[in-house]
This record gives structure tokens, sequence and C-alpha cells, in this order.
């Protein structure tokens, strides 16, 4: 109750203090949110389960056993075994950990380069923000998939290449954001009075400008992870992504898919593992999107 | 009877405290008058203007009485309430910019709101428009008439709002702060225009009646008979225009007293001391 | 001394020239307004002046020194500037403290714990104000905080952008007294854009009529008083603001 009432002061007494309470502000919307808390349960769960994955599976997820090769989901084998023999549902658990780290990866890449890039176009305008423009178009012009297939394809298959690969296709869609955001944010009085204490552009950019945009940014991120899921998982489908052994849940897909008629369950698991992260992520970014909204703050 | 009666008006609106009362109840009642209502922002003037013409959308909600030539406003059909605004209340917003269509041109705008409350042959329509806009004191009216919204000033865009709102010939006028987007010459223009419709109205078929909601005290002190002072949701006075200088309440006295003159003598303007009314 | 001063200024913006051939000077210490209405390139010629209206050409100097065509950091030392919107002068991200903060930090000054609480308290603001974001705050407290930051230099010279238009009258009372206040304890010099006389009746001692981007006239403040304007654009201006008595 204490800390409760120090986190929602309307007077604040330091730094520290105002930061938290805008922090606990936020997580207090964003529980009032049945579905962002949904998303919110579903990711966390993910992430302990990748954390916690070598005392949650039962089997190694490479573990081969030929004489137990596409037994259907029992009490042993909770999602069945694939057609070497291992445990699906060890193998499900521990794809957790690479689809959390291409997640991861991805948006640390790719979400502050599009950033960047885009603050920069958009604040400076001219020139500037015709070449950059002009890149981010052509990047923006190539089907996603397929810019990442030649991609992987030129770097050679690997989760690292798959990673990079989907880094280089998604940034364009965030620059434009970006670039939208600081087209506004260059001409409010807030910036023109910064300008006016003498502050370099450099800081401007990245005092004024940057932290107006990272809540669309992270909204739209957050959005894009599914897709981001999506692309791993059709890159591994494709071989080109996570190579076997690796438990990635696209490629699991791709070598049950010889078997999807009469062993159902070697594809459908790992199908079901993406649909519910992906959901996890679009419920989280839509919650997200209502409570971070710098429109609908402060009403 | 009078031609609008109001009793204990509220609208209240949700918040994270619980349901909050911007118009705290308020009656009043008014004739064939010229009534002004004037209050800061937060008053609940234009809160008031907009209740009585049911603008006000949920989760906003409005409790008390609102009776219009004797029919109760409440008790109105949305369909009966559509055919009610512009015919017979009209109102007058803010900025012209933002009430007037940008793909239509002003006169087929006017040309509509005749349209829609009565059926008169196109020519006839056309007449109409053309003097509206002449009684508005636009000097070229085939010529304004082509035009679209972004191609007019602001005074202008004001006019042909005016003529709009009145070319049904309503019997209640309420104009929500109609200058404060325009220049100072502009404003005066307006103002008389908006007044000379009122007065030759009252003679010539049936009259119109007046609200004028504003911030600026003086302003409503020159275009109405009567005033009516907001704060935080009530009325705290209520007097003839030509009696303001002897109104009592301290917040409408603090009001008039802060406003700057134009041969400013006093080193430091009185400041209210806000806490004494809990405003916002 | 003249602390602002400009020669035969025409300033252009977007190809168009939307003042021509300004010319006045404002006496150190001075509170000089420019006056007219929407349109007249009153704004314009304050933007010119700190390098936010960079098309002009002519003369212009703030105490001694030519202006530049940007912003420039030696001017944010003796020239700031406040805006009319006190909703959008001030970054909905930032608190207080982080506003007050950053003149401090861009110009390497010390001490800056202490010189945010007096500025605070200089512009009226209790201390409690300080690490709240501007949504916490009402239109005239954001207005003293974006006061303090234009101080937080401790400039000659303050530039107002119709400081208190977007304000309640009461609140714009309290405004114009601190605007007052701070000039006399500090020996500002004030260049004022308004269009509103009373104002300038209040808190100016002298004048200049604009009317489309020109200037019609240069009066003391005591014309209002009587309305001895000799340009019948002010003539005009004054009638319509309610000069000649037709008030209460």
């Amino acid at each position: 109750m204490q800390l409760q009432a120090w986190l929602l002061d309307d007077s604040p007494a330091s730094r520290g203090q105002a930061a938290a309470g805008r922090a606990y502000r936020v997580s207090l919307d964003l529980m009032r949110n049945p579905l962002a808390l949904v998303g919110m349960l579903i990711i966390l769960l993910l992430i302990l389960t990748a954390a916690l994955a070598p005392w949650i599976a039962p089997e190694t997820p490479v573990g081969q056993d030929l004489t137990r090769r596409l037994v259907p989901p029992s009490s042993e084998h909770w999602m069945g075994t694939d057609q070497l023999g291992r445990d699906i549902f060890s193998r499900v658990i521990y794809g957790a950990r690479v689809t959390l780290l291409i997640v991861a990866l991805v948006a640390v890449i790719s979400a502050p380069l599009g950033l960047l890039i885009g603050a920069v176009s958009g604040y400076f305008g001219g020139w500037t923000d015709r070449i950059l423009m002009g890149m981010t178009d052509v990047f923006l012009s190539m089907p996603k998939l397929v810019l990442a297939l030649a991609f992987a394809a030129a770097l050679g298959p690997g989760i690292e290449n798959a990673i990079i690969a989907i880094a280089i296709t998604t940034w364009p869609a965030y620059a434009r954001i970006a670039r939208a955001e600081a087209l506004t944010i260059r001409n409010t009085e807030f910036v023109a009075a910064t300008r006016l204490l003498g502050a370099s552009h450099t800081r401007i950019i990245t005092r004024q400008v940057l932290p107006l945009c990272t809540s669309s940014m992270i909204i739209r991120v957050t959005l894009d992870m599914a897709g981001i899921i999506l692309t791993a998982a059709g890159l591994g489908f494709l071989g080109l992504g996570a190579q076997p052994p690796l438990p990635e849940w696209g490629a699991m897909i791709s070598s049950g898919r010889s078997f999807i008629f009469d062993q159902w369950w070697v594809a459908t698991m790992p199908g079901f593992a993406i649909i519910v992260v992906s959901l996890g992520f679009c419920f989280l970014g839509d919650g997200l999107r209502d409570v971070l909204d710098p429109k609908s703050e402060g009403k | 009877m009078a031609l609008l009666s109001v009793e204990d008006l509220r609208v209240s609106f949700p918040s994270p405290q619980g349901r909050v009362n911007v118009v705290d109840g308020i009656s009043f009642e008014l004739g064939q008058e010229r009534l002004g209502i004037v209050g800061e922002s937060g008053s609940g003037k234009s809160m008031t203007g907009r209740a009585l013409l049911r603008l006000i959308r949920p989760p906003g909600r409005v409790e008390g009485r609102m009776r219009f030539e004797g029919q109760d406003l409440a008790a109105l059909s949305e369909r009966q309430m559509r055919a009610l605004r512009g015919a017979r209340i009209s109102m007058i917003m803010q900025d012209p910019r933002y009430s007037l269509n940008p793909v239509m041109t002003v006169g087929t705008q006017i040309a509509e709101a005749l349209r829609v409350h009565e059926h008169l042959p196109r020519r006839e329509v056309r007449a109409r428009v053309r003097q509206m806009l002449d009684s508005v004191r636009i000097t070229d009216p085939d010529r304004v008439a082509g035009l679209y919204a972004h191609e007019l000033s602001g005074g202008m865009g004001q006019r042909v709002m005016i003529a709009m709102m009145l070319i049904p010939r309503p019997r209640l006028l309420i104009a929500d702060e109609p200058t404060s987007a325009l220049d100072v010459s502009v404003q005066a223009d307006v103002l008389r225009l908006i007044d000379d419709l009122v007065r030759d109205r009252s003679t010539a078929d049936g009259g119109m009646a007046l609200i004028l909601i504003s911030h600026d005290l003086p302003l409503v002190a020159r275009y109405c008979d009567r005033i009516l002072v907001m704060n935080a949701g009530r009325i705290v006075e209520s007097c003839a225009a030509s009696d303001l200088h002897l109104a009592s309440h301290p917040y409408t006295r603090g009001l008039l007293a802060a406003v700057p003159k134009m041969n400013e003598t006093r080193a430091e303007l009185p400041v209210m001391d806000r806490s004494a009314w809990a405003g916002t | 001394m003249t602390a602002i001063s400009l020669g035969n200024v025409d300033i252009g913006y977007g190809g168009q020239r939307v003042v021509e051939a300004v010319t006045f000077d404002v006496a150190r210490g001075e509170s000089f307004a420019l006056v007219g209405e929407s349109g007249s390139g009153k704004s314009t010629v304050l933007k010119a002046l700190v390098g936010l209206a960079p098309e002009w050409s002519g003369k212009m100097s703030v105490l001694g020194r030519s202006c530049v065509h940007r912003p420039d950091r030696d001017l944010a030392r003796r020239c700031q500037m406040v805006f009319q919107d006190p909703y959008g002068s001030l970054h909905p991200r930032k608190t207080v403290d982080a506003v007050l903060s950053e003149p401090l930090t861009i110009h390497g000054i010390g001490g800056q714990d202490a010189r945010v609480e007096r500025a605070l308290s200089d512009v009226g603001l209790d201390r409690r104000f300080r690490f709240r974001y501007p949504h916490q705050m009402s239109g005239g407290q954001r207005q003293r905080v974006a006061i303090a930051r234009a101080l937080m230099l401790e400039p000659e010279v303050m530039l107002l952008d119709e400081p208190t238009s977007a304000l309640d009258v009461s609140v714009q009372a309290e405004i114009l007294n601190l605007l007052k206040r701070l000039r006399a304890e500090r020996g500002l010099t004030y260049l004022m854009v308004t269009h509103n006389l009373p104002v300038v009746s209040f808190l100016c001692d002298r004048m200049a009529v604009m009317n489309k981007g020109k200037i019609v006239e240069i009066a003391a403040t005591k014309a209002l008083h009587d309305g001895r304007f000799t340009d019948p654009y002010s003539k005009a201006l004054y009638a319509a603001s309610g000069g000649g008595g037709s008030t209460e």
C-alpha cells in the first residue's frame, strides 16, 4: 500500500520515483486489458520454458532412438515421437530457446537500425530524406521471405544467417514509421525551443525525437514478432534456417511434412507452438498500443 | 412561456476517480433574448451547449430536464432530435475550418442544410442560398458559393457557417466561441452580424434567441442581454449584461479585474485565489 | 545601447516574401511589442531573429552581434524565446526537471540541482512540480515551466511569442504579472508578439503595428490610452480591439 502510494504520487520527489511511477501506471493499464494479460502470460511462459528447458524437458532434444519411431502421443511421450524416435515434447521445449533467440536478436538488430535511419531521415528532410528513404523503398519493395531467402542462400544456411537475413528485411518498415513520427515531431515547438537552447542535431534526435518514436516502435515490433517467428519457421521449413538436429519449430514441421497424413502429430505439435507464441505477441502488441499510444495519454 | 427551460442539468464523464460532473446541476430559462454563458476552460460552458443539442456521446451522461418550446428534449427519439437540430436549434462552432466539409462547395453545403429540412424547388433553393449569403454580408455571393472551405479566410468561413446555420430559420442559435479563432478586426464584424440577424428575426417571423458561449466577459457583455457566469460546472452569477459592473460573486469580480485594460495603469493585475473555488 | 536592432529586413518563407523592409531598434531593458493580426508577419520576425526562419536578408543584431541564419549556441546564452502554446512547447515524455536541466547540460553548466530549484521558485512553482510530466499540469503551470526553461541560461533578451493567448484570463493575469516581475528583477529586454492590445498596454513601453508584412507605425504604449495613432490601419485595429471607450 505504501509502495503504491509512493508510485502513484502526483508530485514525485526524485527522477527515479517519477520514472517508476510512469512505468507503474503503464503496467497497471496493461493489467486491466485482459487480452494483453493473456499475451504477457504466454510470453512469460515462453521465456520460462526457454530458461528452464533442461529441467522441464523429459529427454534431450537430440537423443535418437530408432526403436520407437513415430509413436503417437501417449502418457509417456505427450506429443509423440518423430521419425528418428526423438521426443517431440522435449524438442518443442528446447525449440522455445531457438525461437526466443531469433526474436530477440532480430528485434535488437532491426528495431534500432530502422528507428535511427527513420528518425534521421524524417528530422533532416531534404536530400538526406530522399536518399535514405530511397534505400528503404528498395528493401520494402521486395517480398520479405524471398529477400530473406536470397540472403540466407547467399550467406549459407544456418540459424545465424537466418537471423541476419530476417533483420535485414524487417528494418525498412520501422524506418518508415519512425520517419513519419519524426516528420511531425521536428515541427513541434518543443524541438524549436530545444534548438534555441543551442542543442546539436544529434542531441535533438537522441533526446527529443527518438523517445517519442519508441512507443510506436515497441508496439510495431511486438506485433511483428509473430511475423518474424513465421518467417524464421518458413526459412527453417525451406531448409535455409536452423539446420538439423537443432530443434527449430519450422524445421520440425518441415521434417514432419512427409508423414502429415498418417502421423499428424509430428508436424502439428510444433505448429501449435508457433501459433500460440505468435498469438501471444499479437495480444501483447494490441494491448501495448492501447496503453502506450501517445495520443491517448494524459486524458 | 419560456422558449427553453433547463432544470438541474448534469453532464458527467467517467474518470479513474469515479464519475465527474462537468456540468453540476445548473438551471436557467431562456426567452426571446440573447443569453451569454461565460466561463474559463473546464467551467462546463461548452458542455452545456452540447447537452442542449444532445451531442454528448457515451461514456458521457446527461441528466436533468431540458424543455424546448414545451417539448422534453430528453424524451425525443434520435430521429426527432435530428429533425430539431438545425431546423429549430442551430449551433455555430469555434473554428469554421473544421466544421465545413472540405470536398463540397460552400453553395452546395448551404443548400444541403436547407434541403434536409424543407422541400423546395431547385430554383428557389438557389435563390434562398444567394439571399442568405447576401444577408451575412458576403459581397459576391455567386462566386463564394462556388468555393471550397480551404479557399475561404477565417472570417469568410465563419460567415458561411452562420449562413448555413441560419438558412432553415431556427428559433434558437447557440454560438460556441464563434470568434475566438478569428482576428480582432473580423471578430467584431462577425459578432455584429450575428447580433443583427438575431434582432432582425425577432420582429419578422417568430423571432430567434441566442446563446453566446465565450470565455471573454467584456465581449459577451457587449452582445448579450443577460449573462450567466459558470465556474466548475455551476452557475455562480446571473445578471443583466448592463449590471455586470455590479456583479457580486467574487469569481465574477476576479474575472473582470484580471483582464488588462486598454489604458492600463495598474502595476500588477489582481489574481484570483484558485484554491477558494477548487476549479480545474 | 540597443539590445535588438533590425535594419531593412526582408524575410521569406517557402520562397514567398512575408516580411518586407522591417526596421526597428529595441533599447536595453525596454519592452517592445509587435502587434498585428494573423498573417501580418509578426511571429516570423521573432523566428528570423533566432534563426528558425533562415530565409532573410538585411541587417539584424542582438546585443551588438549580428544574427546568423540558423540557431546559434552563443546567441542562446543571451537571447531566449517563449512560445505561444504551452501544450506544444514541452516534450510530453520529459519531467519538468529534465526540461530545466537540459539547457544546463548543453552548455556544460554545473550546480544543476540548485539552479533548477531556484528557477522553479523564480517562476512561482512549488518544488513538488519538479518531477511532474506536462500532462500532470495545467496550461498556466506549463507556461511557467516554459518561461523557467528560457531563463535557465540567464539571457538578457527574451522573445515572447503570444505568451498568454492560449490561456484563460485569470491565468493570463498571473503570467503577465510574472513576466513583469521578472523583467523588473533581472533588467530583461522583451520583444513580444501579440494581437492583444490591452496586454501591450500592461507589459510594454513601445509598440510597432504590423500589417501585411510591413510596419505601418511605431508608437509609444501611451497611444493606447488616448488612441493617438497616425496610421489608418492602427486606428482601425485600436477601434476593433475595443479602444476608444466602447468597453465597459
